[in-house]
């Protein structure tokens, strides 16, 4: 689950993480008040998107007066900002930051992730701040500090310590970078995030550091210990189809093609989105039903993939363990019954009670098209577009 | 011959007189697995499907010699009855609980460091040796004794291929899921060890997907320490960079993560891969009349 910049300085603060003075305004009067109040002669008024690449898009301003604080306001809200990680047609600002601007003398990058190689969390800093550090890994990769952290003992200052030195932050920095990791590690692991990002984490003033910009992201398995946290969640930001699968506990996830998607399993989703590709088509979707799912949970599956209007034809791609092919083909007849589906629709069932299902599609009388196994399947769907 | 369970093992559930654990121990029972009781706290005493209720796993193991554990608690509780597992001194352990924590796990994982204990999981659909042994939920009619091992992160993807691969007449030695999840217990090296000792297994086929370099170093091992023939498949070509496709693992994060990168490089290391999730069974068909 992400959350908004503001939102993760206003969470970063509360663990003692240093940010600039600031907060989140929804209208051109509101941003003009916050900047009186933070005082100070010069502003900053970033867009509140959860895609990056913000300033590229002209989603960062910066203003020398109350009055431009208010222009910048009023331009960025309720327009659509369109950035190196959103589609074409952008996303629609509803809220700005508003904070005082810094004085920054340099910047470094400083992030924590689940680290799957040392299966623990890791600390990476870098001296390249501001920049992405995907990119620095790729250009210079010594010079990404990565620090995996133990968690029987958690972040120790020595280890800060080690980092702080690696990318430069001695003298009366060393121990505010020590306080400033220490507390990211603890947000971190408190909170049960999956990452967090302070880029840049920057010297202003000449001795302070400050996290200038900050990003984090928690797992959507351990939010619910959290209620402050999934109350930070914005459906805005989401695809409302997205939002709905999950309500019905379908994993669905959007793509461009024509061929949708309903099967159950992750692995054998994506491989059936492969075979489709393999046979010249394209998915539109990837849908994992899971385990155990219903004739109710099988129509809702259809009511989604059917939502987006790229899709010309259902493949339903169901290998039963945990899951019963009787349920699944009694979804499948309810969908068609109440839905109208004109799409050609081309189903696979095997598996647990696979007879019993295959039985209850034959005695249903309605026009499925159905595929022995995998390939056939996938070669059916892409016929069936092909036709239309 | 087969690896990490067989007829000997002696079985626990871990949230035994739950309605999917009850269900999935029943069709274990009739596969011919040892099922030697289960453990479901303040339930210490009771008898459920004709075994013997614990109410810790230490009890399991004291009382009943368990030394195999299925965990069907649910996820926000997974965690800690997988270190009650490994406190007790289980050996295998099975983690069918999808949905765990991600930071619970790293700190199961450091916990089970120098440990005896081998975890599987979590979210893997199970461990079977048929015929003998079966810990999990797969359906365990698709599934014949014989001579192949078989891993992999997803569960329905496993049934797909060990479907094709019996069809066609080769059975398996053992099929173990590893789970979908980015902090796991066995990884494919260790599953690839254990298939490597076997006497009784002559090829692996390796199911992997989209994100980090697991499959990868498996294949870098196996190029340095396996004679028998491993055949591969990648699930995800089709996947769009930096959307988690359902498993917490799977998502491509780096240029590397790709199923195509992986395929491509596994296949520089020896490994026969596969590119059309169809044709697992017949390629293992191919590589064993080689």
């Amino acid at each position: 689950m992400n959350i908004h910049e503001y939102q993760t300085k206003e969470l970063l603060k509360s663990f003692g993480v240093p940010v600039p003075e600031g907060r989140v305004a929804d209208s051109e009067a509101s941003a003009g008040i916050i900047a009186e109040e933070i005082g100070g002669e010069r502003w900053v008024v970033k867009a509140q998107i959860h895609a990056g690449g913000r300033g590229k898009g002209g989603g960062v301003q910066m203003a020398d007066s109350i009055d431009e604080v208010r222009k910048h306001a009023d331009h960025i809200i309720g327009s659509r900002l369109i950035t190196p990680q959103t589609s074409a047609a952008g996303k629609l600002v509803q809220r700005v930051l508003v904070e005082s601007a810094q004085n920054i003398t340099k910047e470094f990058y400083l992030g924590l992730i689940i680290d799957r190689v040392a299966q623990r969390i890791t600390i990476i800093a870098s001296a390249s701040g501001g920049m992405e550090i995907e990119e620095v890994a790729k250009t210079n990769p010594e010079k990404v500090v990565r620090e995996p952290v133990d968690p029987s003992i958690g972040l120790p200052e020595f280890q800060c310590r080690k980092i702080a030195a690696r990318i430069g932050l001695t003298g009366a920095l060393m121990p505010q970078a020590v306080k400033l990791m220490q507390s990211l590690y603890r947000c971190f692991r408190d909170k049960d995030a999956l990452m967090a990002e302070i880029n840049p984490l920057a010297i202003v003033d000449g001795d302070k550091l400050l996290a200038v910009d900050a990003k984090m992201s928690f797992d959507g398995n351990a939010v619910h210990r959290y209620p402050e946290i999934t109350n930070y969640r914005d459906f805005d930001e989401e695809d409302p189809k997205e939002v709905e699968a999950t309500g019905h506990g379908l994993n669905y996830i959007a793509l461009d093609g024509n061929v949708g998607c309903i099967v159950n399993g992750a692995g054998l989703a994506m491989a059936t989105m492969d075979a489709i590709t393999l046979h010249g088509g394209s998915p539109a979707n990837f849908l994992d039903v899971g385990g155990g799912a219903s004739p109710e949970k099988i129509a809702n599956a259809f009511r989604i993939v059917r939502r987006d209007p790229n899709v010309k034809t259902i493949l339903l791609n169901i290998f039963a363990g945990i899951n019963r092919c009787d349920w699944v083909a009694e979804g499948v007849v309810q969908a068609m019954q109440k839905q109208a589906i004109s799409e050609p629709v081309i189903v696979r069932l095997s598996g647990t009670n696979y007879e019993l299902g295959q039985d209850i599609l034959n005695k249903s009388g309605m026009p499925f098209i159905t595929a022995a196994d995998l390939d056939d399947a996938a070669r059916k769907a892409v016929a069936a577009v092909n036709k239309l | 011959m087969s690896v990490f369970i067989n007829k000997d093992s002696r079985v626990i559930y871990q949230g035994f007189t739950g309605q999917h654990a009850s269900f999935h121990a029943e069709e274990a029972i009739k596969h011919g697995t040892n099922i030697v009781g289960g453990v479901t706290p303040g339930k210490g005493g009771a008898t459920h499907l004709e075994r013997p209720v614990f109410d810790t796993v230490s009890d399991a193991v004291i009382q009943a010699g368990a030394n195999v554990s299925g965990i069907f608690v649910p996820p926000q509780f997974a965690a800690d009855a997988i270190l009650e597992a490994i406190e007790a001194g289980i050996e295998t352990i099975v983690v069918i609980a999808d949905g765990i924590p991600v930071q619970d796990m790293v700190r199961v994982k450091r916990y089970v460091l120098g440990q005896d204990a081998v975890i599987f999981g979590p979210n893997t659909a199970g461990v079977i040796t048929p015929e003998e042994c079966k810990v999990g939920i797969m359906p365990a009619n698709i599934y014949q004794p014989g001579r192949v091992g078989v891993v992999s992160r997803s569960g329905t993807l496993n049934y797909e291929a060990v479907a094709q691969m019996t069809a066609r007449g080769h059975g398996q030695s053992t099929s173990v899921g590893i789970g979908g999840d980015p902090i796991n217990g066995a990884n494919f090296v260790d599953v690839l060890r254990a298939f490597n000792e076997d006497p009784d297994t002559d090829a692996v086929v390796l199911i992997g997907e989209i994100g980090g370099a697991q499959e990868v170093d498996a294949a870098e091992w196996a190029q340095a320490n396996m004679d028998k023939p491993v055949i591969g498949f990648i699930a995800g070509v089709s996947a769009p960079v930096g959307r988690r496709m359902g498993h917490a693992g799977a998502i491509i994060s780096g240029e590397a993560d790709t199923a195509e990168a992986k395929m491509n490089r596994m296949e520089e290391l020896g490994v026969h891969v596969v590119r059309n999730p169809a044709e697992i069974g017949k390629t293992v068909d191919k590589v064993l009349k080689q």
